[in-house]
C-alpha cells in the first residue's frame, strides 16, 4: 500500500503536479472513478484495535536515531520526526528519548517517591499518594540542551529530526512540587534540591529552591494518559523552561540540601566549554528557538510551482513567542510569520507562512521573538560569544536551502 | 480525629469552604492552618500551604538505602577504604572492557584520563584530570552508575578503590594513595577553578534582543557549507537526495520489529524454548545484564562482547569480526563448542571456565544460568 503513496510521489515529481492533474481530467481520477476496497468491504470492527495506532500508511514516521554519535543505544538519544508533525502537541510515541542506562521498566506498585535532607519530616509517597494532592494540567516544552549540539561547527545532518529533534511538547498533569516539598516541611536553610532516578544510572542534577517552588511538577501522565515508558513512567520531574537533563525521569528521590551537588550530569556534562577553556554551569534557562519544519530535508516541496505553506515551530525557555520572522533569502530580507494555535508559557508555538514558490531556490530561515524582547541570534553570533565546542545550548537561526525541484538541503550561509 | 470525620459534621453549606481548606487555595486558611499545624519556623514565609497528611515518615533506614549521594565537601562519603593498587585490579577487571585499560576509551566510551591542556584548543578532550572540577563527582558517579550495567553493586571499598585508581591514571594522586573519607575529601582536582556562573544575561540577552532588521539586511548571501558533502546523516530518513521523496513502507520501516526480535522465533528454532518456557522467560528476564556488552536479535552485531545470536551449538571464538582474546581462542582450539551445559558453566564463573577471558562479569547464580542458557538456546540464528 505504502508503495502507491510513492508511486503517486514519484509521478508527481518526475512530471510536475500540473500533470497528474491534467491526465485525471482528460481520464478520470482512478480514484473517483474506480470502486475501491474501502469503499465496498467492511473494515475492523471496534475491538480489533483496542489501543490505536497510526495508519498503516504513516509507518515512516518513527523517531530515528543516529547510530554513530554514541557508544551504544542504551545511553544514547533518538529524535522526534518533527518534519511529519504540526500543531504544537507531541505524539506521545513520538517524543524523543534520552536514556543514560535504558528505559526503566518500573512496576508503579512497587514505586516510591521519597523527600530527605533538609525537610522537617523525611517522607515517603506511593503512587496512590501522590494521586491525592490537587492537580494541575499544564503544557510545556522539553529540550534537549544538546539539541542542534551537532551542527556548532557547522550544517552537518540532512533533516530538521537530526538537528531540532531532541524537543517534545507535552500536556503534563501531576502536582505541584511546592506542595509535595511543604509536606515534608522546608527547613529555613533548604537552598536546593536533588532530584534522583530510579533507573540504573540513578540520574540526579541539582535545582536552586527558588525554581523547585515556583513552577516546577511531580508528572504521572503525559497527553491524558500515563507517562510512556520512554518518558519516566511512573513519575517524572516537569522542569518549565530549563534542560531536559533536569527532568529527572522514573524519579524516585528529591533530597533537599544547603548546597549543590555537583554531580557527573552537571559538570563533565551539561557544561558550556568556551573558547577560553573556561566552561559556564548551571546553564539551565533554553533560549528562544525555531526551526522551519516543512519544507526541510525530510519533507521537500513535491507539488511543484504556486501555493505554498512553511510549518514551523518556535518555542523559550524565558516565556512565550508572540512572534516570527521568516526569510526566503538567507537573511536579506524577512517577513513576519502567522503565529496560530494557542500560545502557552515555555510551551512550542506554531507558525505559518504562506506564499507563491515560483520554483526559484530558496534560503529559508526563521527567526524567533520572545515575551522578554529576547531575539534568536544567528550561529555567527553564537559562535562569536561562545567558540564551537560548547556542545550544548545551540540556538542559532537555521537555513534550509531549497533548490529548483524544491528538495531541500541543510546549510550555513554568509 | 481525621479532618474527615469533622467535615461530616460540617453543615452542607459549609462544605464548599472545607474543600477550599483541603486544596490550600484560600490565604486565610492557609494561614490559621498553618499556625496551628507547623512549628513557626516552617510558617515563617506564610506561603507554606497546609500539609495534608500524605505520605508517612521514612524510616532511618530507608534513607540510608537510598541516600547515596556524595558532595564536594565530603558529606555522603562513606567509611571504608581503598588503594590505587586494589583499584587498578578491580578496574582492570569491571571497567576496562569500555574504558580501556588506562582509562584511553574504547571505541566511543568515555575516555577517563589525559586531555590536560586541550580546554581552549580545537577537540578539547574533557576528562577526570582536565576537566571535572571535583573528585566527589567521581566517587558519586562510579557508585551509582557504574559498572554500566551492573549499578551500584560495588561496595564503598571498592568504589575507594577504583576512583583512587582513575585519580591516579591522571597523575593527580601517587601510586601509594590509600583513599577514605578523609583523605579523598581533601583532593583537589586540576580544572577546580575552570567553570564560571551562567553568565548568559550578561553577555548575550541584551546583544541578542531589540528589533532586527527586516529589509536588505544583507548584500548578498552566499552558500558556506553543505551538510550533504559530510554524508552523515542516517539512511531511511525519509529522503533522497537523489531525486524523489521517498516514503518508506512498511517494509522498509518496522517499528513492530523491534520488540518481536527480542521474542523466541518460531517453531524450527523451539525445542529448547519448548521444552522449558518458563525458564527462557527467566533468561529473558535476566538478559539485560548482558545488554551492556552483548547484542541479540535482528541486526545484532559486535559490541564489547559478540553478539549472541546461535551461540549454542557455535563453536567457541567463531563470530566474524570480534576480536577476542587468546585465551578464547585457545580453548576454540581445543575444542570448545557452546553447549547449554558448558554455556552455563561458562556464565556462573567466566574466569574459572576460561581463564584470561576478556569478559568482564562477575557470573550468574547456577539457576540463572540454566535460565540463560535456555533462553540463548531458544533465539533464531539469524536474529
Amino acid at each position: 500500500m505504502a508503495e502507491t503513496r510513492r508511486a503517486f510521489l514519484t509521478a508527481a515529481l518526475a512530471g510536475g503536479a500540473g500533470l497528474v492533474a491534467g491526465k485525471a481530467a482528460a481520464q478520470g481520477d482512478p480514484a473517483i472513478t474506480e470502486l475501491q476496497p474501502w469503499s465496498r468491504y467492511l473494515g475492523d470492527g471496534v475491538d480489533a484495535r483496542p489501543y490505536g495506532k497510526p495508519s498503516r500508511y504513516e509507518s515512516h514516521v518513527v523517531r530515528r536515531n543516529v547510530a554513530w554519535l554514541t557508544a551504544d543505544p542504551i545511553s544514547s538519544v533518538n529524535f522526534t520526526p518533527l518534519h511529519e508533525l504540526d500543531g504544537i502537541i507531541t505524539p506521545s510515541g513520538l517524543c524523543f528519548e534520552r536514556h543514560h542506562a535504558g528505559i526503566a521498566e518500573i512496576d508503579p506498585a512497587q514505586h516510591r517517591l521519597m523527600i530527605n535532607g533538609l525537610v522537617e519530616r523525611p517522607l515517603v509517597f506511593t503512587m496512590q499518594d501522590l494521586m491525592r494532592f490537587p492537580r494541575e494540567n499544564r503544557v510545556y516544552f522539553m529540550e534537549c540542551a544538546a539539541n542542534s549540539g551537532m551542527e556548532w561547527r557547522g550544517a552537518q545532518l540532512n533533516g530538521c529530526q537530526y538537528t531540532h529533534g531532541m524537543i517534545h511538547n507535552l500536556v503534563y498533569t501531576g502536582v505541584s512540587l511546592r506542595r509535595v516539598l511543604e509536606e515534608a516541611g522546608l527547613r529555613p536553610n533548604a537552598k536546593w534540591i536533588m532530584p534522583e532516578g530510579a533507573d540504573a544510572s540513578a540520574m540526579t542534577r541539582s535545582i536552586p529552591i527558588e525554581k523547585a517552588l515556583e513552577d516546577c511538577m511531580i508528572a504521572f501522565r503525559m497527553n491524558g494518559e500515563a507517562l510512556r515508558p520512554e518518558q519516566g513512567y511512573p513519575l517524572r520531574l516537569v522542569v518549565p523552561g530549563w534542560e531536559g537533563n533536569m527532568w529527572i525521569k522514573w524519579l524516585r528521590r528529591i533530597e533537599v540540601g544547603d548546597e549543590p551537588w555537583h554531580h557527573r550530569e552537571e559538570t563533565s556534562k551539561y557544561t558550556d566549554l568556551l573558547k577560553d577553556g573556561k566552561a559556564r554551569r548551571f546553564t539551565w534557562e533554553m533560549d528562544a528557538k525555531s526551526v522551519i519544519t516543512s519544507p526541510s530535508p525530510q519533507a521537500p516541496i513535491t507539488h511543484g510551482t504556486g501555493p505554498t505553506v512553511i510549518s514551523g515551530m518556535a518555542w523559550s525557555g524565558r516565556g512565550t513567542i508572540p512572534r516570527v520572522d521568516v526569510s526566503l533569502d538567507g537573511g536579506m530580507n524577512w517577513y513576519r510569520a502567522r503565529m496560530d494555535g494557542p500560545s502557552f508559557d515555555k510551551s512550542i508555538h506554531r507558525f505559518y507562512f504562506e506564499f507563491d514558490w515560483d520554483g526559484r531556490p530558496l534560503l529559508l530561515q526563521s527567526r524567533a521573538h520572545d515575551s522578554t524582547g529576547y531575539v534568536q541570534p544567528t550561529k555567527k553570533a553564537l559562535r562569536e560569544i561562545r567558540g564551537v565546542e560548547s556542545i550544548y545550548h545551540q540556538n542559532g537561526i537555521q537555513t534550509w536551502h531549497v533548490n529548483e525541484r524544491g528538495e531541500a538541503e541543510n546549510v550555513e550561509v554568509s | 480525629m481525621s479532618r474527615y470525620r469533622e467535615m461530616t459534621r460540617w453543615r452542607r453549606n459549609d462544605l464548599p469552604r472545607a474543600a477550599i481548606l483541603r486544596s490550600g487555595q484560600s490565604a486565610s486558611g492557609r494561614a490559621s492552618g498553618c499556625l496551628v499545624l507547623l512549628a513557626a519556623a516552617v510558617c515563617g514565609g506564610s506561603a507554606m500551604a497546609e500539609p495534608m497528611g500524605l505520605g508517612r515518615e521514612a524510616t532511618p533506614e530507608e534513607v540510608a538505602a537510598w541516600d547515596i549521594d556524595v558532595r564536594p565537601d565530603g558529606q555522603g562519603l562513606p567509611e571504608g577504604e581503598g588503594d590505587v593498587m586494589t583499584g587498578e585490579m578491580i578496574y582492570t577487571e569491571r571497567c576496562s572492557s569500555c574504558h580501556g585499560i588506562f582509562g584511553e576509551g574504547e571505541g566511543r566510551w568515555p575516555i577517563l584520563m589525559g586531555g590536560s591542556g586541550t580546554l581552549d584548543q580545537e577537540r578539547p578532550v574533557k576528562t577526570v584530570g582536565s576537566y571535572w572540577p571535583y573528585a566527589s563527582t567521581v566517587w558519586d558517579y562510579i557508585h551509582r552508575a557504574m559498572p554500566f550495567g551492573d549499578a551500584q553493586s560495588l561496595s564503598p571499598d571498592e568504589v575507594y578503590a577504583v576512583a583512587a585508581y582513575v585519580l591516579y591514571l591522571n597523575d593527580v594522586v601517587d601510586d601509594d594513595f590509600v583513599a577514605n573519607a578523609d583523605t579523598y575529601a581533601a583532593i583537589e582536582l586540576p580544572n577546580a577553578d575552570g567553570f564560571i556562573p551562567d553568565d548568559r544575561e550578561a553577555t548575550e540577552l541584551a546583544l541578542f534582543s531589540g528589533e532586527p532588521c527586516m529589509t536588505d539586511c544583507k548584500e548578498h548571501v552566499e552558500i558556506t557549507m553543505h551538510a550533504a558533502v559530510l554524508d552523515v546523516t542516517p539512511d531511511g530518513a525519509g529522503m533522497d537526495l537523489e531525486g524523489a521523496a521517498i516514503a518508506p513502507g512498511p517494509a522498509e520501516t518496522a517499528p513492530e520489529g523491534e520488540a518481536s526480535a527480542m521474542e523466541p522465533a518460531g517453531t524450527d528454532d523451539m525445542e529448547v524454548a519448548a521444552a522449558e518456557p518458563a525458564l527462557v522467560e527467566q533468561g529473558k528476564a535476566l538478559f539485560p545484564r548482558c545488554r551492556a556488552c552483548h547484542e541479540v536479535g535482528e541486526d545484532a552485531g559486535n559490541r564489547v562482547g559478540p553478539h549472541l545470536n546461535g551461540v549454542l551449538g557455535r563453536e567457541a571464538a567463531s563470530v566474524e569480526g570480534f576480536d577476542y582474546s587468546p585465551a578464547m581462542r585457545e580453548m576454540a582450539a581445543d575444542g570448545l563448542t557452546w553447549n547449554a551445559d558448558k554455556l552455563a558453566d561458562f556464565l556462573i564463573d567466566p574466569r574459572s571456565v576460561v581463564p584470561g577471558t576478556r569478559m568482564v562479569f562477575p557470573g550468574l547464580t547456577p539457576e540463572d544460568a540454566k535460565a540463560m542458557a535456555a533462553y540463548l538456546g531458544a533465539l533464531p540464528e539469524e536474529g
